[in-house]
């Protein structure tokens, strides 16, 4: 499905939503408050984006921008799903009610970012052992193990 | 089977204690200190169980009865996503190698496809055809090392023989193109790397009907004896619905009849134009996903076929690429079908020639989460059979 179509059929059916849409690189982004992250999800899945690709985070200095991707088989068609976490506060609504495939996704965000998700069931860190310090991909994480290269090649 | 050591419940409380309502349920049976009788857990690998790469699965067993699997990833965590960081956009490429090392040509394209819509370069036609023809190649190695490692775990040994010949000459095909037998670093962005060699193509297509007819006997062979018939079928059965909601894709999802493949329906490159049928399964156990993976290499071999007859000469790398590429603020998500499933690659640029962030989408990460959910009630030796159709590549899992 091309990108206004979707724009289109979104506008349609969630029209408060519709303002939030916005296009990047040929994709669609539609970037929410945190607080009507589930509701969003829960609508996106309505409309037919029925797969949850991938939950990630991007450290953004004051907050860590959340991005979910989901797919749609009815309408070939992917979206972004975003919202913005507060640095002080990394606390966001789990997925897991939506869909199951969050569980080891969000799992992957606590242990690299940081960001605890309210009521996922499991908790935990996944590709790093529990007693880990730190969150590897947030951009003040400090290891002596890290090389920086110069600017130049 | 590698099950290393044999311990009882020690720690874990708070695992312990779900496993341990379940149980008493079942059996009535509990200790004084409140721990059921006849439940051990067994740990298994972290070695190479089967042979599919580091994983450990914590198995809680109840006889030979798998109550809970729990799998423990991350021993080949090399921590690519934050080395990415610090690296130039075209210095990532040998870095995605080492992710999927079964099918690098997937991750390569796939990051190399991703650059390209952050950089809005336009790749040429040739360049295209290429990077099919190989990353069909590249499948039919990756599913021919998926059934004989199946084969292997189900006890039959002849079969493997018999799938890594296949494969054996595919990596052969691929050293002469590019050098390498793992990791080839030939998709770059803006192309490929190197022109093929003279009479490639003629030698493919020479070879690709021994293929098929060993292909058919392998068929035979193995899906054709009831022993093997009886050792997949019915195990790990997932449902469509669950496919969908648990986000598995490739064989995973297909086997279980979830007609998605990237290829065809949300499609990219020169797909379009390929004659080419997606198989789907119905009963979404190992054995109908084993079957999906070899219809897909009799498939692959008609797109080669096809993709060898259309490609015609001209430049395999688009022109003006510097050596550092500095897209423009932004973030930009691509994905490619894999031999495994949807593989995404995620950049955020934020105007300097590296990557502000990278994240790989890895289908073997999704797939694998299933695992729990599928091993639960099968006996122990079955674990490694529902372990081995999933398919999991642990560089792409841990990344």
């Amino acid at each position: 499905m091309k990108i206004n179509e979707l724009r289109e059929h979104l506008c349609a059916q969630y029209p408060d939503l519709c303002p939030l849409f916005s296009i990047e690189f040929g994709d669609g982004v539609l970037l929410v408050e945190c607080g009507q992250l589930l509701g969003a999800a829960s609508d996106l899945r309505d409309l037919g984006f029925d797969r949850l690709g991938m939950v990630t985070a991007v450290d953004r200095g004051e907050t860590f921008e959340m991005v979910y991707r989901l797919t749609s088989r009815s309408m070939s068609a992917g979206i972004f799903l975003k919202c913005e976490v507060p640095r002080d506060n990394p606390v966001i609504q789990s997925l897991t009610s939506l869909w199951p495939a969050a569980n080891w996704h969000e799992r992957e965000v606590y242990d690299m970012f940081g960001i605890e998700f309210e009521g996922h069931p499991d908790m935990r860190r996944i590709l790093l052992p529990p007693e880990w310090e730190g969150y590897p991909l947030r951009k003040d994480y400090e290891d002596e193990r890290i090389i920086h290269r110069p600017d130049y090649i | 089977m590698n099950a290393s050591s044999i311990d009882r419940i020690t720690s874990d409380a708070g695992e312990v204690d779900a496993v341990t309502l379940k149980i008493t349920e079942r059996t009535k049976k509990i200790a004084t200190d409140g721990t059921p009788v006849d439940e051990l857990v067994v740990n298994v690998g972290p070695s190479h169980p089967s042979t599919h790469g580091v994983c450990r699965v914590i198995t809680h067993v109840d006889g030979e009865i798998v109550t809970k699997a729990e799998p423990v990833i991350g021993y080949l965590h090399r921590g690519v996503e934050k080395i990415a960081e610090n690296r130039t956009y075209l210095q990532v490429v040998p870095l995605t190698d080492r992710l999927d090392y079964v099918g690098s040509m997937y991750t390569n394209w796939a990051y190399s496809r991703s650059v390209e819509r952050l950089a809005g370069i336009r790749v040429p036609e040739r360049a295209e055809y290429l990077r099919v023809i190989t990353c069909e190649m590249q499948r039919m190695a990756s599913h021919m090392m998926s059934l004989g490692s199946t084969s292997g775990d189900s006890g039959a040994t002849t079969a493997f023989i018999y799938s890594f010949d296949i494969r054996e000459r595919v990596i052969e095909f691929f050293e002469d193109l590019c050098g390498s037998r793992l990791t080839y670093n030939y998709v770059r962005p803006g192309g490929v790397s190197m022109e093929v060699p003279d009479g490639w193509f003629d030698d493919i297509l020479a070879w690709l009907p021994i293929a098929r007819q060993s292909l058919s006997e392998l068929d035979r062979l193995f899906f054709g004896n009831h022993i093997a018939r009886g050792r997949l079928k019915g195990i790990g059965v997932l449902s469509a619905e669950d496919a969908v909601s648990w986000g598995a894709s490739g064989p995973v999802a297909r086997g279980s009849g979830v007609n998605w493949d990237l290829r065809k329906h949300d499609t990219y490159s020169v797909y379009p134009r390929f004659d080419f049928d997606v198989p789907i399964g119905s009963n979404g156990d190992a054995y109908d996903r084993a079957r999906c993976r070899l219809f897909e290499v009799y498939e692959s071999m008609r797109i080669i076929e096809q993709a060898i007859e259309q490609i015609e000469p001209g430049p395999i790398k688009a022109d003006g690429i510097p050596r550092l590429i500095a897209p423009r603020p932004g973030d930009a998500y691509d994905h490619i079908e894999s031999a495994r499933g949807s593989l995404g690659v995620y950049l955020v640029s934020d105007g300097s020639p590296r990557p502000y962030r990278m994240k790989v989408r890895s289908p073997a990460f999704c797939n694998l989460a299933l695992l729990p959910m599928l091993a639960e009630g099968h006996t122990l030796s079955d674990l490694v059979i529902v372990l081995g159709s999933l398919d999991p590549v642990f560089g792409e899992v841990d990344r």
